[in-house]
């Protein structure tokens, strides 16, 4: 690949996510001061303090759990090593609002737990509430820790025990060697995580409603279908993606000049974990796979089994193919377009290619529906266009779209939506690549698609399964977009739950559900295969 | 392999994008309907009347924000000839966004009460859902209860359980005390159920009524489908159903809707589909499913639903749901119901 060919395609890359995106920002010229006074006074010094709250809260959790939880697998021995390895991922594929339906449901006043208690020991027992602000950002944690898992596995793999034992070797105890060698070694790993963690959980509306917490994002949609004006809720995603964005770029100029390359590949040996310690890891694992993935799946099997005569019928089949096709294609095209971004950040050090990247995942802090309708509005203009003129030049009658209702439009609008979870897996995956490495390909003749294909590629290989894994499985979880784009009758599982749970029919969403976790079980099982080789 | 991949994906795509658009074919008596009702609601009634007409109907499901601004966007292009929603409120929105045309058509006007439809016509009602108050037998004595008004009265602190105000049936519920009361009496009357509250508001009906069986709270207002939902699987459901202000204006109802869209292609056939929809053959299709009640008054509900009783409508028109809609959700907002 010719530089500048990348650079165009790049800079092309950016401006298809940085389109709707500009079409949400361009409400802010509609002034809505009525709705806006109103906001100011009774809503947003309570949306603003329960967003911050909750941001710092899953960020610190979710990091903490994904880091422990990666330190353990990744660089430890102890039983159920191999298993864990892989089953905790898992709760990726579980969609965060199906996990909060059900712990609620376990633990709330009316669910088996209190009135167990209630009915054992009487009333009058205080119970801590799991409809509050400590729930809502367990719950967050739990469902969005794989994402620094993913990629803090990544970094451990490949340096955790290494890192350690020379630590060691230089006087360290093991737990110093961890706290001042290797996580700081692993903190663009551990940030990209985040990042993608705080984002999710600002544009997060389904959870947010099942705990009815308010945040940005439910005022949002409370601007827009309670008070009618899609202005003001353009407005306020508008703020949402400036201050995210002010966030990303603080990010990296924090983050410096620093240089994160070990040059080392192979995989590093493990420590045995003996007595108590390696029960722990056992119990510590366990507890977090039941409450992230094993009580919402036993829950979603169980609702299932009552409503499958009811419910499952012969287009099941159908939506799951359309699931898989969507979720591995629109990987491919993440992926690939990721990719793009990430080397263009690195073959220009400059510090507005690495903006551009940024900029370019601003969608994935937009909350869904906004962003679709973001989407829509100049995909719909440009279909007038192209039908006025194909009906003016060539006199073709009878169109009423070109573009709408196609998957190619659907995928463009899949990857505006999650650029971010595919390029902050490959970028700090691009970090590992040192520039030693590059100048001595350089040195025997390799460049453009030959450097990227003999050299890149081979060595980014988990970095690029991590994204598409990431990418396929938000992708088959996805609602608003795929509701919005879809061809007539082109259904998929997630539209299915959406039928379902917009009338509040939690119990028949369980089925449509349980076929995404299951779909997403097969791209889990190939990171994991991959990783183990 | 990554070769192979993208070069297969890009197949996939050119067959897509060439051949998905072209699906729109004219020729077969054809109505496309956008529906923020649920496809297992619709999909069996649209069923029935391609067999009965040979007309076919083709839809596409979301929420009804993105339906409109779908509608917006699309302009005279748009495929769609007919908008169904859940609420009266997106009907009025989309009526005065310019989407509707009029629906002028004696059969619906024969067959749906004038308070269930749009006074220029834009829209009619087609099912109604009734939301009325639920208690707990063993703690509330039904006589004790009489309408959602009373519920803000001190007897009731602490027992009283609700949905969130996000919720479209409780915007329109108290849309409607503004109507009836004005704002200021109307905010008195949401402030002293906030502060009756018996624990944090519910983000649905089905939670909520499940607190009162459970004896979180005694009392709570609750759409009458979602209690019919849960007394088809449990029948010893502790939790009886009262129909509101009985003495006063009624029941207060909301509708499932439909209207013509402005830039119809198939406008006739638009209208035959919604006449349709409001007759006798398709009224209980239309409801029954989901436990709702007919709009057109000549049908007999659902032996279920006929059980809990006869009870007066509130017969102030449902585009008022709309029409005061923002004014509710702010009146909420001052007054700390979440």
């Amino acid at each position: 690949m010719h530089l500048s060919r990348l650079l165009i395609l790049s800079l092309l890359i950016g401006l298809i996510t940085l389109l709707p995106i500009g079409v949400v920002m361009s409400y802010l010229i509609y002034p809505e001061s009525a709705i806006w006074q109103h906001l100011w006074a009774y809503v947003l010094p309570e949306i603003i303090s329960n967003t911050a709250i909750l941001l710092l809260g899953t960020g610190v959790v979710s990091a903490a759990l994904g880091i422990a939880l990666a330190w353990l697998t990744a660089c430890h021995e102890f039983p159920l090593r191999r298993f864990f390895n892989w089953a905790l991922i898992l709760p990726l594929a579980m969609p965060a609002y199906v996990t909060a339906f059900v712990d609620i449901g376990l633990f709330d006043f009316t669910g088996p737990v209190q009135t167990f208690i209630r009915h054992h020991f009487g009333e009058g027992i205080w119970f801590p509430p799991i409809r509050s602000t400590p729930g809502v950002i367990m719950v967050m944690s739990l469902s969005l820790y794989p994402y620094v898992y993913l990629l803090c596995r990544n970094a451990f793999l490949s340096q955790g025990a290494r890192i350690t034992e020379a630590g060691q070797l230089l006087g360290l105890t093991r737990n110093k060697a961890f706290w001042r060698l290797a996580l700081p070694m692993a903190r663009p790993w551990i940030v990209g995580g985040v990042i993608v963690v705080l984002m999710e959980t600002l544009a997060d509306f389904g959870t947010m409603s099942v705990f009815n917490f308010d945040t940005f994002t439910t005022a949002i949609y409370k601007s827009w279908f309670g008070l009618f004006s899609l202005s003001a809720a353009a407005q306020l995603a508008s703020l949402l993606v400036i201050v995210v964005f002010g966030l990303l770029i603080a990010e990296q100029y924090f983050a410096g000049r620093k240089r994160y390359h070990t040059p080392l590949k192979n995989m590093s040996p493990r420590f045995t974990l003996h007595g108590r310690t390696k029960w722990l890891a056992l119990i510590f694992c366990s507890s977090i796979l039941l409450f992230a993935f094993i009580l919402p799946l036993l829950q979603l099997i169980y609702w299932s089994a009552q409503v499958f005569t009811q419910d499952f019928d012969e287009r099941y089949p159908q939506f799951i193919w359309h699931t898989v096709l969507l979720a591995s294609v629109s990987a491919g095209l993440v992926v690939a377009a990721a990719l793009c971004l990430a080397l263009t950040a690195r073959t220009y050090p400059n510090r507005w290619f690495k903006a551009w990247g940024r900029l370019a995942t601003l969608g994935y802090a937009v909350p869904g529906s906004v962003l679709a309708v973001g989407i829509f509005i100049p995909v719909a203009a440009a279909d007038t266009y192209l039908i006025n003129f194909f009906n003016a030049q060539f006199g073709w009658q009878g169109h009423s779209s070109f573009l709408r209702g196609t998957l190619f439009i659907m995928l463009l609008a899949l990857m505006v939506r999650f650029m971010a979870p595919g390029f902050n897996s490959i970028e700090t995956g691009l970090q590992r690549i040192t520039k030693n490495q590059e100048d001595a390909a350089k040195g025997m003749g390799l460049f453009g698609w030959q450097l990227l294909r003999r050299i890149h590629l081979p060595l980014l290989k988990t970095s690029l399964f991590s994204a598409a894994l990431l990418v396929f499985v938000d992708t088959m979880k996805e609602m608003p977009i795929t509701l919005m784009t879809r061809p007539f009758g082109w259904d998929t599982l997630a539209v299915r739950v959406f039928e379902m749970t917009s009338e509040g029919q939690w119990d028949r969403a369980a089925l449509p559900a349980l076929g995404i976790v299951l779909v997403g079980l097969l791209p889990v099982f190939l990171l994991s295969r991959h990783q183990e080789n | 392999m990554l070769k192979a991949f993208l070069q297969n994906s890009v197949k996939s795509l050119a067959i897509f994008s060439i051949f998905m658009p072209l699906a729109v074919h004219a020729g077969v008596d054809e109505v496309v309907v956008y529906s923020a009702r649920n496809e297992q609601l619709i999909k069996p009634l649209f069923d029935a009347y391609t067999k009965q007409t040979g007309t076919v109907v083709r839809f596409v499901t979301d929420k009804e924000g993105p339906l409109l601004e779908r509608l917006k966007a699309e302009g005279s292009n748009t495929p769609a000839d007919v908008l169904i929603t859940v609420d009266a409120g997106n009907l009025w929105q989309a009526a005065n966004s310019g989407l509707l045309q009029r629906l002028d058509s004696t059969i619906i006007q024969t067959n749906i009460p004038a308070h269930l439809r749009d006074p220029q016509n834009l829209w009619t009602g087609l099912s109604v859902r009734a939301r009325t108050i639920f208690f707990n037998p063993k703690k509330v004595d039904a006589k004790s209860l009489t309408t959602y008004e009373d519920l803000a009265k001190p007897e009731w602190k602490g027992r009283l359980c609700l949905r969130t105000s996000k919720k479209v049936y409780n915007q329109s519920l108290v849309a409607m005390l503004i109507e009836e009361h004005g704002e200021a009496q109307t905010e008195q009357i949401v402030k002293g159920w906030v502060q009756n509250l018996a624990t944090d508001v519910f983000p649905d009906d089905t939670k909520l009524l499940e607190s009162i069986a459970a004896g979180q709270c005694d009392v709570g207002i609750a759409n009458t489908y979602y209690f019919g939902r849960i007394v088809d699987k449990k029948p010893n459901f502790n939790v009886k159903l009262f129909w509101a202000n009985k003495g006063q204006k009624g029941v207060h109802v909301n509708i499932s809707g439909a209207g013509i869209t402005k830039h119809a292609k198939n406008s006739v056939g638009a209208k035959k589909l919604i006449e349709w929809l409001s007759s006798k053959d398709a009224q209980n299709l239309f409801t029954d499913k989901d436990m709702e009640f007919p709009a057109n008054p000549a049908i007999a509900a659902d032996p279920v639903l006929a059980g809990w009783g006869s009870f007066k409508q509130n017969l102030i028109n449902v585009n008022k749901a709309g029409e005061r809609q923002s004014a509710a959700v702010k009146l909420m907002d001052r007054a700390g119901y979440k």
